[in-house]
């Protein structure tokens, strides 16, 4: 039973990290433009500096 | 088209764009004509090019752009997109206000979808056997993880169902939010007392199921605004103004006053009542008053706000206030309507208002019986609390949602904007049509109708001439003929027609009275040289491509087809007779077309208006649902329920039948919610409900009904799939 002390808050951390980085991907404004995203990977410029 | 920013006025693009502080400003533009990475990438780079541009960020999905500049001027955005081969417009109306809706319920779900996550995990635990301490620890974290996930996320139904409970009426809302919050609390009291059952995962997941339905529900509509406002936008939003001293101002149009002297240049729209002072020209008056020949303006002539100037710059003395304006006493107009549409109730609210006290009723039913059979206070209660958990309109939640989305996409497919829902469902109980004519029936587009009787020769000179010429029968003209004839010099002379000469012949393209150097009777447009007659056109409004095919699907589908035009009878008659339409009232004021349609709405028809017009936008408010074509006025498209983005009429009864058909799946949905409350609720009443099958249950009929709705898109038609607009092969290399 000891284990649970530890696996639950971890499954739960777990659970938390993943929706703390929804929330963050949705402020910074990544779905915004899910068309766009996609297609711009084949024409962005690098710049290899 | 008309008002591309191409041809705006810098003045008026600098009223269009946000001031950002420290003299810049940001310009969303709307580029319907951009469609895949390559186009985004030459949109970003040719307009960060640009002098005073600093950013430039494109939407692939709003189709729109961003761009943040900061110059005296602003930077020529338009002609550098024309370059391109974009055509840029000028969004109306704002996508902030929509936005904070959709990120609101989108976090909602996602902190919901979290929680109903882990409380199920531990639920599961606690179904496969846990004992009674880790149990209770289990049920303590669940709580934890419950309390705020429904503080946060239920807030979306608790505010809706509280404002619905102060006004004294009920909604769906009203059923979902007292089913979770009962079920929470009660939860946490046996958890506190330490009782084998909780409910934690029921209320949660509920929560979770219905949010999805909120949120398609949200999306679609968002979808269809973005679409709509992205589309040109007619008004004007300035106007430029020629002070005493003769200095020109370019200021927004409420800031006109009558008396003011405006510059109105060819291309630009009439902004507010008006009469000529100096200058010649066509006036393009098809959206304000529905007829399709261009009116000749001369000194004194009085035009209407919202008509369009075609062929030469006039000064103009404005006559009213926009407020008091042609387009103002339209919007008033459709204010006052009596519109069937503000009394309808949309079907889950009418089932909402049935179920909830029968939901109700059961459950208190439930509590009285178990407390007269055992005196068990707390047994009784647990009883009562199951049966609103089991009936909680999960299903029903999703019911229509779901149905209305599917269809709502299937439409989109096929190039047709929903405005909502509750337009889906008025548009499947419409059985009559109205149409308008010019630019609904009608293209809105002139179309040379007797060029067999017309010499080779003198088409190709006519062509030639037209080429100069932005009035519409020149455009018809312009494209009939290959060939070109060249003169020495042409020039267009508004509100006449086109002047060409040829050494010392004189061509003249136009008014008949002007063209012809003695009267002969005759008018029209005519092409003559030296005086001499050489040449009548006739023209015709095209109409509509599929018009009769859509007129026949429609009176298959038996709906009553009428048109109701403001144009002249004798072009209206003739297109009834190609459309097959036998019902017709011509030479109708804005006013008279809403007293047809209530006069229809009193017999008990309802009525689906179709119309384009700024003398529609009445009746498309009136009518019990409404479609406007992606041409129409503004006002005319803002007050209509669907917007066709293709030419084609064929749309019209293609949306009727998908809307029919999602009416019949939401029915067919609400049934098997009622199946299912059928079967489940005995069982919660007669004390039977485990959390375990609570959560099954629930999962099931909602897994169900959205896999009847998805039956919607399943066997789409072949001939929908052909028509769908080609997605362009992506390039691989940059242009």
């Amino acid at each position: 039973m000891s284990m649970l002390a530890y696996l639950i808050p971890i499954s739960l951390g777990l659970g938390l990290l993943g929706l703390a980085t929804f929330l963050w991907a949705l402020r910074s404004g990544q779905y915004e433009d899910l068309d766009g995203a996609a297609e711009r990977i084949l024409y962005d410029e690098d710049h290899p500096k | 088209m008309t008002a591309a920013v191409n041809r705006l006025p810098a003045g008026e693009l600098r009223l269009a764009s946000h001031p950002l502080g420290d003299g810049r400003f940001r310009t969303d533009l709307s580029l319907p004509g951009m469609h895949c990475g390559g186009c985004v990438a030459r949109v970003e780079k040719a307009l960060s090019a640009l002098d005073g541009v600093e950013s430039a960020r494109a939407n692939l999905s709003s189709r729109r752009v961003a761009v943040t500049w900061q110059s005296p001027e602003p930077p020529p955005l338009g002609p550098a997109l024309d370059a391109l081969g974009f055509e840029a417009h000028l969004p109306s109306g704002d996508a902030q206000g929509g936005n904070a809706e959709h990120t609101r319920l989108v976090r909602a779900l996602a902190v919901a979808g979290f929680a109903a996550m882990n409380v199920m995990a531990l639920s599961v635990a606690v179904w496969s056997g846990a004992a009674s301490e880790t149990r209770d620890l289990f049920h303590w974290i669940s709580a934890a993880i419950a309390l705020p996930a429904l503080a946060y996320s239920g807030r979306v139904f608790f505010a809706s169902a509280w404002q619905a409970l102060r006004h004294g009426r009920t909604n769906m809302d009203v059923p979902i939010s007292i089913g979770v919050v009962l079920a929470f609390a009660m939860s946490l009291y046996d958890t506190i007392e330490g009782q084998p059952h909780a409910y934690f995962d029921a209320s949660i997941s509920l929560l979770f199921f219905l949010l999805i339905g909120r949120t398609l529900d949200h999306m679609m509509r968002e979808r269809a605004r973005a679409g709509v406002t992205g589309l040109r936008r007619l008004v004007a939003y300035g106007a430029t103004v020629v002070g005493a001293d003769g200095s020109r101002d370019h200021i927004p149009v409420e800031e006109i006053v009558p008396g003011m002297r405006i510059l109105v240049a060819a291309g630009e729209r009439i902004p507010v009542d008006a009469v000529v002072l100096e200058g010649r020209s066509d006036i393009d008056t098809a959206l304000a008053t529905g007829e399709s020949t261009p009116l000749a303006a001369a000194p004194g002539a009085e035009l209407r706000a919202g008509t369009l100037n075609l062929t030469g710059p006039l000064t103009i003395r404005a006559t009213a206030a926009a407020r008091d304006s042609f387009l103002a006493e339209m919007v008033r107009l459709m204010e006052t309507v009596e519109s069937a549409r503000s009394g309808y109730r949309r079907i889950a609210d009418r089932a909402s208002r049935l179920y909830a006290p029968v939901v109700h009723a059961a459950a208190f039913l439930a509590f009285l019986g178990w407390l007269w059979a055992t005196g068990d206070w707390h047994r009784a209660l647990g009883v009562a609390v199951a049966v609103l958990i089991i009936t909680c309109p999960c299903a029903l939640g999703l019911a229509v949602p779901m149905v209305q989305v599917v269809a709502a996409r299937r439409l989109f497919e096929r190039g047709i904007m929903v405005k909502d829902g509750s337009a889906l469902e008025r548009l499947a109980e419409a059985d009559t049509v109205l149409f308008d004519k010019t630019g609904t029936l009608t293209l809105g587009r002139a179309r040379l109708i007797n060029r067999t009787a017309i010499g080779e020769e003198a088409l190709i000179a006519a062509a030639s001439i037209a080429g100069y010429s932005r009035h519409p029968h020149s455009l018809a003209l312009a494209g009939t003929v290959a060939g070109n004839r060249t003169f020495d010099a042409v020039a267009e002379r508004p509100g006449l027609g086109v002047e060409a000469r040829c050494g010392a012949e004189v061509w003249r393209l136009g008014r008949a009275e002007w063209a012809l150097a003695e009267a002969s009777g005759q008018s029209g447009t005519v092409l003559s040289r030296d005086g001499a007659w050489v040449a009548s056109f006739v023209f015709e409004d095209q109409p509509r491509p599929g018009t009769a095919a859509a007129c026949a699907e429609l009176a298959q589908l038996g709906m009553a087809i009428e048109i109701v035009s403001g144009d002249r009878s004798a072009p209206v008659a003739a297109l009834a007779r190609e459309a097959g339409i036998a019902s017709v009232q011509s030479a109708m004021l804005p006013g008279d077309k809403v007293a047809h349609i209530a006069a229809l709405e009193a017999d008990g028809a309802r009525v689906l208006m179709v119309g384009d017009g700024l003398n529609d936008a009445p009746a498309l408010a009136a009518a019990h649902v409404s479609m406007a074509p992606a041409n129409a006025a503004d006002i005319g498209r803002q007050s209509a329920d669907l917007v066709f983005l293709h030419p084609g009429l064929d749309a019209v009864p293609f949306a009727v039948g998908i809307a029919r058909r999602a009416a019949r799946l939401v029915r067919q949905n609400f049934a098997l919610a009622v199946a299912y409350n059928a079967v489940a609720l005995p069982l919660a009443a007669a004390g039977l409900l485990t959390p375990l099958i609570a959560a099954l249950a629930m999962s099931a009929s909602s897994l169900l009904v959205v896999a009847n709705a998805l039956r919607l898109s399943a066997h789409a038609p072949s001939r929908a799939l052909q028509r769908a607009e080609p997605r362009r092969r992506r390039e691989l290399v940059p242009a």
